[in-house]
C-alpha cells in the first residue's frame, strides 16, 4: 500500500470527488426543506428548489410593475458597475503606488508608514463618513471599495517588488537602464501578473464592501435586493440571489485566472502553480 | 596605464574588516580568476568592482578615475542565479540593452529600429548557441542555457570588464567544459577583461591568465573580525601545464581555511 500522501486521484475521479461535498449539501437541504414543507406548505424559510427556480425566473424575465424594468438585470448591472469601477480604481492606484514604493526607497520611506496605518482602519467603520462626505449616491459605494481594497494591493505589490532578486536590478543597471527604465521594464512587467493574483484575493472583500454599502443605501443592486426582501422572509429570492452572486464571483475569478495564465506563462511557472 | 588599479584597498562593515591591504594593477585583456574559502570576501570584492558596495579606505580606480559607486554599462555581470529577466523571452533579454540605450522613455523599440536590434541579438545568440530558443522564456531553459543567455545579454553593451560570480557553479561537469570553451572564445574575440569567482581550483588554473587566492593572513583569536582577507597569491596561469603540486597547495590553503573557520564558529 502506497503512502497516503502519494495517492493522487485520476482526472475523472477528481471531478467526481469534488462533486461529492456539493451533493451532500444539496441532499441535506432537500431533506430539511421537505420535512418543513410537509408540516406547513406555506413555510418560507427553506423553500423547495422548484419555488426558488420559479421566483428566479420571474425576477430574471418579468419587468417589475414599479419600475418597468427587469429587477435581476438592473441589480446585476448596477452592482457589477460599482464593483468594476471600484476595483479598477483600486488596481490602478495599487499598481502605481506599489511600483513606486517597491522600486524607490526614497518614496517608500515617505509613503509606507501611511499605507500601513490606512490599511489597519476598518473600512466599514468609516462608511458613515463616506455617506456624509459623498452623499448616498454611487460615489460613496465606490469609495468604500477603493478604501477597503487599495491598501492591501499596495502592500502586496510593494512586498513583491522588494522580493524580486537584487541581481535583476543590478543586471538592468549594467545594461544601462535609468531609474525610470528599471521601473518600466523590470518592475512593472513583473508586478502586473502579481496585481491580477492579488486582485483575485481582494475581490472577496470587494464584494463584502459592495453588498454592505448597498444594504444601507441604494435604489438597486444585488445587496440592496437581498436586504429589501429580508423583511418578508423571502428566502426564495435571497437564496437564488446568493447563488447568483457566487456564480458571478466565480466567473470573474476564472476570467482573471485564465487571462493571467495566457498572458504571463512565465509568472505561473515561477510560482509553481498547479494546473 | 593599467585599466584597473587598487591601492591599500580596505572594506569593512562596521567593525568587521572583510578585505584589507589589497594592491593590484590589472591591464586590459587579462582574465583573473578568484578563489578562496567561502565567506572570505571574494563576492564583496566583486561588488566593489560592480559598484554596489563602496570601498572604506584606499583607492580603486578605473582608467585612473575612482570607480563609480553604482553599476553601469562599462561593467557587465553574470551571477550564478537570477541573471536573466524571467518575464522576457530569450530574444527579449538580449535585445534589452539596445532597447534601453535607444529608447529613453519607453525602453522599447518598434519598426525598423526593432528589426535592427533583433538582428543584432540573433547573431549574438548564434554565437552562444541559442539560435533555436529565441522565443522561449528562461524558465523553459536548462541551467546551462540560462547562463549562456546571461552571458550573451551581458555582452550586448560591449562592457570593458565582465564580472562573473560563480557562473558555472550550478552546472554539470560536461556542460561546464562547453561553457569554458565559450567564455574563452568570447574573451579572446572581444578582448574583454574578466574577473571570475570560482570554487573549482582546476577551473581557476586553466581558464584565466592570472589567479588570485583570497585568504586571511592575520588572525586574532580574541577578535576574529579584526582582520580581513587579502590576496595571498597572485599567480600567472594559462595554457601552459601547471604542476599538480601547486594546484594541491592552493587547494590546501582554501580548504585549510574552511576548516579553521568551522572550528571557530
Amino acid at each position: 500500500m502506497k503512502r497516503f500522501i502519494n495517492l493522487t486521484p485520476s482526472r475523472g475521479s477528481r471531478w467526481l470527488l469534488g462533486l461529492i461535498p456539493f451533493a451532500i449539501i444539496a441532499m441535506v437541504y432537500l431533506g430539511l426543506s421537505n420535512a418543513r414543507l410537509a408540516e406547513n406548505p406555506n413555510d418560507r424559510l427553506l423553500p423547495s428548489p422548484a419555488t426558488m427556480a420559479e421566483t428566479f425566473r420571474q425576477l430574471a424575465t418579468e419587468a417589475s410593475v414599479r419600475t418597468g424594468t427587469i429587477p435581476l438585470w438592473d441589480d446585476t448591472f448596477a452592482s457589477l458597475e460599482r464593483l468594476g469601477v471600484g476595483i479598477a480604481i483600486s488596481a490602478l492606484i495599487g499598481l502605481v503606488v506599489g511600483l513606486l514604493n517597491g522600486g524607490l526607497p526614497l518614496i517608500r520611506a515617505k509613503l509606507s508608514p501611511l499605507v500601513t496605518v490606512v490599511s489597519l482602519i476598518p473600512p466599514m467603520a468609516i462608511l458613515p463618513v463616506l455617506f456624509i462626505a459623498f452623499g448616498t449616491g454611487e460615489m460613496a459605494k465606490i469609495a468604500l471599495i477603493v478604501i477597503g481594497v487599495t491598501p492591501f494591493l499596495i502592500r502586496d505589490l510593494q512586498n513583491h517588488a522588494l522580493r524580486l532578486p537584487d541581481e535583476q536590478l543590478i543586471k538592468a543597471q549594467t545594461l544601462g537602464a535609468s531609474s525610470w527604465q528599471v521601473l518600466l521594464r523590470v518592475l512593472l512587467p513583473q508586478l502586473t501578473p502579481r496585481l491580477i493574483a492579488s486582485t483575485r484575493l481582494a475581490l472577496g472583500s470587494a464584494w463584502l464592501f459592495l453588498i454592505a454599502a448597498e444594504a444601507i443605501a441604494a435604489q438597486e443592486g444585488l445587496g440592496y435586493r437581498i436586504f429589501l426582501v429580508r423583511r418578508y422572509l423571502a428566502m426564495d429570492v435571497i437564496l437564488p440571489y446568493v447563488a447568483w452572486i457566487t456564480f458571478l464571483a466565480f466567473l470573474i475569478d476564472r476570467i482573471l485566472a485564465l487571462t493571467s495564465q495566457r498572458a504571463f506563462p512565465w509568472y505561473h511557472a515561477e510560482e509553481g502553480d498547479q494546473k | 596605464m593599467s585599466l584597473l588599479e587598487a591601492r591599500h584597498l580596505e572594506k569593512r562593515y562596521g567593525n568587521q574588516v572583510v578585505l584589507e591591504r589589497i594592491d593590484f594593477r590589472v591591464d586590459a585583456g587579462e582574465f583573473v580568476t578568484l578563489v578562496g574559502a567561502s565567506g572570505c570576501g571574494k563576492t564583496t570584492f566583486l561588488k566593489l568592482l560592480l559598484g554596489t558596495e563602496r570601498i572604506t579606505r584606499g583607492s580603486l580606480t578605473l582608467d585612473g578615475k575612482p570607480l563609480p559607486d553604482e553599476p553601469g554599462p562599462d561593467r557587465g555581470v553574470v551571477f550564478q542565479k537570477y541573471s536573466v529577466f524571467p518575464h522576457l523571452t530569450v530574444l527579449g533579454n538580449v535585445m534589452m540593452a539596445e532597447e534601453l540605450a535607444r529608447s529613453k522613455w519607453l525602453g522599447k523599440l518598434f519598426g525598423t529600429a526593432r528589426r535592427q536590434a533583433r538582428d543584432a541579438a540573433v547573431s549574438r545568440l548564434q554565437e552562444v548557441g541559442l539560435e533555436n530558443a529565441l522565443d522561449k522564456y528562461p524558465h523553459e531553459l536548462s541551467g546551462g542555457m540560462q547562463q549562456r543567455l546571461a552571458i550573451a545579454q551581458a555582452l550586448m553593451m560591449k562592457p570593458r570588464i565582465l564580472l562573473l560570480d560563480e557562473p558555472f557553479g550550478a552546472l554539470d561537469p560536461g556542460i561546464r567544459q562547453d561553457m569554458h570553451d565559450l567564455i574563452t572564445r568570447l574573451w579572446k574575440e572581444q578582448q574583454l577583461t574578466i574577473f571570475m569567482i570560482t570554487h573549482d581550483v582546476k577551473e581557476a588554473f586553466t581558464l584565466g591568465t592570472r589567479l588570485w587566492v583570497f585568504d586571511k593572513v592575520r588572525h586574532d583569536p580574541q577578535a576574529p573580525q579584526a582582520y580581513g582577507a587579502t590576496v595571498t597569491y597572485d599567480l600567472p596561469v594559462g595554457d601552459r601545464q601547471v604542476s599538480e603540486d601547486l594546484t594541491d597547495r592552493i587547494a590546501a590553503t582554501t580548504r585549510l581555511n574552511l576548516n579553521s573557520q568551522e572550528t571557530l564558529s
